[in-house]
């Protein structure tokens, strides 16, 4: 019979194995899976994992790694301070619409005046506020109610996705746009667009933002006092308390911090890639971010390079579609599949596997 | 001579690392009344699982009136007729007594009926329990007649009992022994683990000595001196902590009025305290767990904020004060539970030095944690507090019990506090290390520091306090000096006994 | 705007039907609570057991056998989540969140091909007599089959956890999984037991959806279905009998808001569309919540 045995000490050398066995055996059972569909599953997982960087498509679909990745960091790194200190916020798609809102409204509100360097900096400051004020509702419900974050981020999702069909068909709607739903093209206006910085890269003003976050992050974390009390309140609640940890103070700060990255990555992308406000431009990065963070083991490096792997396998299983006819579902259920065995690893980390003789509890 | 009821014959147990029972044998007669002594880590826990059917012994044998007995499980254990009271309650405190007591029964009947047995058994017994209240709202000395009563119903042939007095007052530690001797004298035998010698010396009419897991001395406490009995227990001289007399100075810490709701559902609530204590004082605050000693630990440490005027540092009120404020005034504590309250268990002894060595061991600037600085307090901790770690890297939770407990008061102590408040400094501490911190607590009142000690162990409390008081359902007793306290007016002084009376039984 | 096209009658039947999907997996969810593990992968036990209840019943002509394979579906794939949490440990969150992905994911895949088609015929039952009382009659007499299951599987499960005993082994665990693991009770085992109940639960949930609410098959059709029933595992305080209530409500105001939409009340659409998530939301801050079982969350192993 095998049996777990608390280590002593977590351990250093599962902690950085863990993501990496979980991918592997993802792969493998992803294989299976694409076997199962009618595909060659080496095939399948040379076309995810390879060919966006080194394929024959690579020049196009290389710069879209940054352009998916940019997003999935900026908001996994908000998240993972709140991950870590036991507070949820789920809603991260949420806040991510309602920043997009608010940043594209900045924009639009301007329209047609040209002054790139004050309009485009005020649509960056509304998105991280807007994003920031959707997450702060959950959070002080928390605070004053002791009202579960998690529903309450999760509904405001839904809320969100109403009020961005709203807003695409009434107050931001085009009046130019010949009564179709959504917003004028941001992208294309010269004060609120958020295209490529270098050309070719796919590195715009949000992945800039993104790399930041993932620097401050880490510093935080490590070398901070508020990066300490992140990790002590998640890990040992009383003994935070016993510390002087303020745990309102640490909630309202976490879902700040979460929200407000959140809706400057919807910003960035609604006056980027996507370019206009409209009824489904968001993709389900805010729920894509939480296993990204998982992934990424609450680390900011890990986060980093979570990201660009959970990006590759949207732009590989974007491709798969197109050549190997592979359902878009798969890879939505890979995904699943890879936080799955993330967590299922993990316990290697705190936990020893024992070959018990048979005895008695 | 009584017939043998239960024998163990060269049980042996192994650990990776430690032995914890090697080759132990001794005999248990029916009604007997047998005492189980030994330190913390002697081995006592462990051989009393092996008869209640939780640890499988690696070698040796039981013998249960005459035939081979190895339960697989402790249901096999009770349907032989062996019962057991544990040190540490398991009760569901949101269920009724009548429902706690059914989960431990095996077929239980009906709750109607069982209602009806419990209330009998208990009255009979000088325990009376309602079967209708809630657990969670029982003192722990009701909580513990859950536990016996939970036995009682079984007719166990032998009762096994855990450390039992530790949560008791000295009234309620008489009534409890009469109730043992009563089932004693009806033929139930009983296994009466402690560490409290004048206890088993007025209790039981035989003993067995456990040290590092192995028996080294049978006796008759009854005709045994409580000093024999501690030497064979420690297998040498103690050391008893000195203290030179010390004129108190002036009142440092001013407590008045403290009041404050139970903080939650099965909290206490803090009933108007007021005390005052002076530099260079010991005082030490008695009681049994659950009657407000991990509240004013709370309210006194910052982590409840009461009224400002409520707690005053040095005439400054500090009752609004956020721990790290109060650290900065001079003002240091150490809660109960080291791991997960006092320190956090997966975090390393730098990080654990941090928690709460950053204001007056100057850890942090600017917000930013300066690391090398954090390791050398750990360091110097586990250096004049002989740690027994491989670093200071190593997680709190890889320690010892008594170690870390050496660390998390050693780590407030060089902090040179003004005020340092404990609670439960040595619980679950063995020896040699508890003597250590009483003296580390003495030296720091020596030194000019205010000491408030809250523990359960009057002994300890005796030992090294200057004024005693008593923490009774969250109000605080008049503090008396601890010189020639005797036993009885401590007992008054914690509330004595409530309710419960006398054993009687139609004979 | 036209109000007197709304019939009272037919709201209060039709909010019924609409709060029978919430009401099998909030109870199932409550089990699960009691015995003290937190589920968040409602969502994704619903929407499987509503793509397995909608291909099965599809395939064999018979809505019975797709209840029965969308219990199995869900309770499959709640396995997985009991795997992970009892014997490998892991965050609670993290995990039931990751379920909800993995069922979102593998109901699409498996709903491939799905979309659009109909399902087959689930009739409403008409109780003789009672069917015909007037007024009470239609509202409450005069439903599909699995509104009865619902209410059925509630009430068993009220008597379940106040009267027997396994009920209040259950209870035990939840309280304080330490002590009942001392006493001897098997605490993993008990609580695969439950996750199993919540998932087959969620399982019917969703096929109410895709069989007889709608009755059709699409991707994402629960719709946060799934966290409405967790919140209402609050709102309950994890009482059987405040559950419905709570199911009722609101079912209730989902069904308020699709009549109101259809008479023409001048709010726009997409705000009486966000109102249910908003109540939920008002719900959980007004309700003081009673106190959760003492073990709700917290990760269970058993030290020697």
């Amino acid at each position: 019979m095998l049996r777990l045995e608390k280590r002593p000490q977590p351990s250093q050398v599962w902690t950085y194995t863990t993501p990496l066995l979980a991918v592997a055996i993802t792969m493998v059972m992803g294989g299976i899976l694409f076997a199962a569909l009618g595909k060659d599953p080496l095939i399948a997982i040379r076309t995810i994992f390879w060919d966006p960087m080194f394929g024959q498509f690579a020049s196009y679909s290389l710069p879209q790694l940054l352009v998916k990745a940019g997003p999935l960091m900026l908001i996994a790194i908000g998240l993972s301070f709140g991950f870590r200190a036991g507070v949820w916020n789920i809603g991260a798609e949420g806040q991510y619409i309602i920043g997009a809102i608010c940043g594209a409204a900045v924009g639009l509100a301007f329209y047609p005046m040209e002054a790139r360097w004050l309009i485009f900096p005020l649509m960056i400051i509304a998105g991280f506020a807007g994003g920031m004020l959707w997450a702060l509702i959950p959070g002080f419900l928390r605070v004053r109610f002791g009202t579960n974050e998690i529903l309450v981020s999760l509904m405001l999702v839904y809320v969100a996705e109403q009020l961005l069909a709203s807003m695409s068909l009434g107050l931001l709607r085009n009046p130019e746009g010949m009564g179709f739903p959504g917003s004028r093209n941001l992208s294309q206006i010269t004060s609120s667009q958020n295209l490529e910085l270098i050309s070719g890269t796919g590195m715009h003003w949000g992945v800039v933002f993104a790399f930041i976050a993932v620097i401050f992050a880490y510093i935080a974390l490590s070398r901070h006092m508020f990066g300490f009390n992140v990790r002590l309140a998640g890990q040992s609640p009383k003994a935070a308390a016993f510390s002087g940890v303020n745990p309102k103070r640490l909630v309202l700060i976490c879902m700040g911090l979460s929200g407000a990255l959140a809706g400057a990555a919807g910003l960035f992308e609604v006056a980027g890639p996507s370019g206009q406000v409209s009824i489904d431009f968001n993709v389900g990065y805010g729920f894509t971010a939480i296993i990204v963070a998982f992934l990424g083991r609450l680390h900011p490096v890990g986060i980093l390079l979570a990201a660009l792997l959970m990006a590759l396998t949207y732009i590989g299983g974007e491709i798969a579609q197109l050549t190997l006819g592979l359902p878009g579902a798969a890879i939505q259920l890979f995904q699943g599949m890879l936080l799955f065995f993330l967590l299922a690893v993990d316990v290697l980390t705190n936990y020893r596997i024992v070959l018990a003789k048979s005895e008695a509890a | 001579m009584r017939e043998t009821l239960l024998e163990l014959d060269g049980l042996t147990k192994a650990y990776p690392g430690v032995v914890a029972n090697s080759d132990v044998s001794f005999q248990i007669g029916k009604g007997e009344v047998h005492a189980l002594l030994g330190e913390n880590g002697a081995g006592k826990s462990t051989l009393v699982k092996t008869i209640y059917g939780l640890v499988k012994p690696d070698t040796g044998t039981m013998t249960l009136e005459g035939k081979s007995f190895a339960p697989a499980e402790p249901r096999s254990a009770r349907a032989s007729g062996i019962a057991m009271v544990f040190q540490h309650f398991s009760l569901f405190d949101a269920l009724d007594v009548a429902e706690n007591i059914a989960l431990g029964m095996e077929n239980p009947p009906a709750m109607g009926d069982l209602a009806d047995r419990i209330r009998d058994v208990s009255e009979t017994y000088g325990l009376p329990l309602d079967p209708s209240r809630i657990v969670g709202d029982l003192s722990a000395g009701e909580r513990q007649r859950v536990e016996i009563i939970r036995c009682l119903l079984q007719d166990p042939k032998l009762l096994i009992m855990d450390e039992p007095t530790s949560v008791l007052t000295p009234q309620e530690v008489e009534i409890l022994f009469e109730t043992l001797r009563l089932l004693s004298s009806e033929g139930t035998a009983i296994l009466y683990i402690s560490h409290k010698l004048e206890e088993i010396r007025a209790l039981c009419e035989s003993a067995t000595i456990l040290r590092l897991g192995k028996v080294v001395g049978t006796c008759d406490p009854r005709q045994t001196s409580a000093r024999e009995m501690a030497e064979m227990m420690v297998g040498s001289t103690l050391h008893t902590p000195e203290r030179e007399a010390k004129d108190p100075g002036e009142v440092v810490l001013s407590i008045k009025s403290l009041s404050a709701p139970a903080p939650h559902r099965f909290g206490t609530a803090l009933k108007d305290i007021s005390i005052d204590v002076r530099a260079g004082e010991v005082l030490g605050i008695g009681g049994v767990a659950g009657n407000g000693q991990d509240e004013l630990v709370a309210a006194l440490s910052g982590e409840m904020r009461t009224g400002a005027g409520m707690v005053s540092l040095n005439g400054q009120s500090i009752g609004h004060l956020m721990p790290n404020a109060r650290r900065a005034r001079g003002l240091c504590a150490a809660p109960e539970e080291r791991n997960g309250h006092a320190a956090a268990p997966d975090m390393s002894l730098t990080e654990n030095a941090t928690l709460t060595g950053t204001v007056r061991m100057g850890l942090t600037r600017n917000g930013f944690v300066q690391w090398h600085k954090a390791r050398s307090f750990a360091e110097e901790v586990i250096k004049a507090f002989d740690v027994r770690t491989p670093g200071p890297d190593n997680a709190a939770r890889s320690l010892s019990g008594g170690n870390l407990q050496k660390f998390v008061i050693g780590r407030e102590i060089m902090q040179k506090p003004r005020v340092f408040v404990v609670n439960q400094p040595t619980w679950g501490v063995d020896a040699s290390a508890a003597a250590a911190i009483r003296q580390a607590l003495l030296d720091l009142a020596a030194d000019g520091a205010a000491v408030v000690v809250i523990s359960q162990d009057l002994d300890e409390l005796m030992e090294i306090s200057d004024r005693f008081a008593a923490l009774n359902g969250g109000a605080l007793s008049a503090p008396r000096p601890a010189q020639g306290l005797t036993v009885e007016e401590i007992g008054l002084m914690l509330g004595g006994a409530h309710d419960m009376e006398v054993a009687h039984v139609e004979a | 705007m036209d109000f007197s096209s709304i019939n009272p009658i037919l709201l209060l039947a039709s909010l019924m039907v609409a709060s029978t999907p919430i009401l099998l997996a909030a109870i199932g969810e409550l089990v699960v609570e009691r015995a003290g593990v937190l589920n968040l992968g409602v969502e994704g036990m619903m929407i499987t057991g509503a793509v397995c209840g909608f291909v099965v019943a599809y395939h064999s002509g018979s809505p019975w056998l797709g209840f029965i394979c969308a219990a199995l579906g869900g309770a499959a794939l709640s396995m997985l989540f009991a795997f992970l949490t009892q014997f490998l440990l892991s965050n609670q969150v993290a995990t039931g969140l990751a379920l909800t992905l993995f069922g979102l994911g593998l109901s699409a895949l498996i709903g491939q091909g799905y979309n659009g088609i109909k399902a087959p015929n689930f009739p409403d039952w008409h109780i003789p007599l009672l069917g015909d009382i007037p007024v009470v009659g239609p509202i409450v007499f005069q439903h599909d089959p699995m509104v009865y299951v619902g209410l059925l599987i509630v009430g068993a499960v009220w008597a379940f956890l106040k009267y027997s005993r396994a009920g209040l082994i259950l209870r035990a665990v939840g309280e304080n999984h330490d002590a009942a693991h001392a006493l001897g009770y098997n605490v993993i085992f008990i609580r695969f037991l439950a996750i199993g109940f919540g998932g087959a639960c969620a399982g019917l949930g969703g096929a109410y959806i895709s069989l007889v609410r709608v009755p059709q098959w699409t991707e994402g059709m629960t719709a946060g279905a799934g966290w409405i029933a967790l919140a209402i595992v609050v709102f309950a305080s994890w009482k059987p009998s405040r559950l419905l209530l709570g199911a009722y409500l609101f079912g209730g105001v989902t069904v308020l808001q699709l009549n109101l939409q259809a008479a023409g009340l001048a709010i726009p659409v997409e705000y009486l569309s966000m109102s249910p998530y908003l109540a939920t939301i008002i719900v959980l801050v007004i309700m003081s919540a009673g106190r959760a079982p003492g073990s709700l969350g917290k990760i269970f192993h058993a030290s020697r």
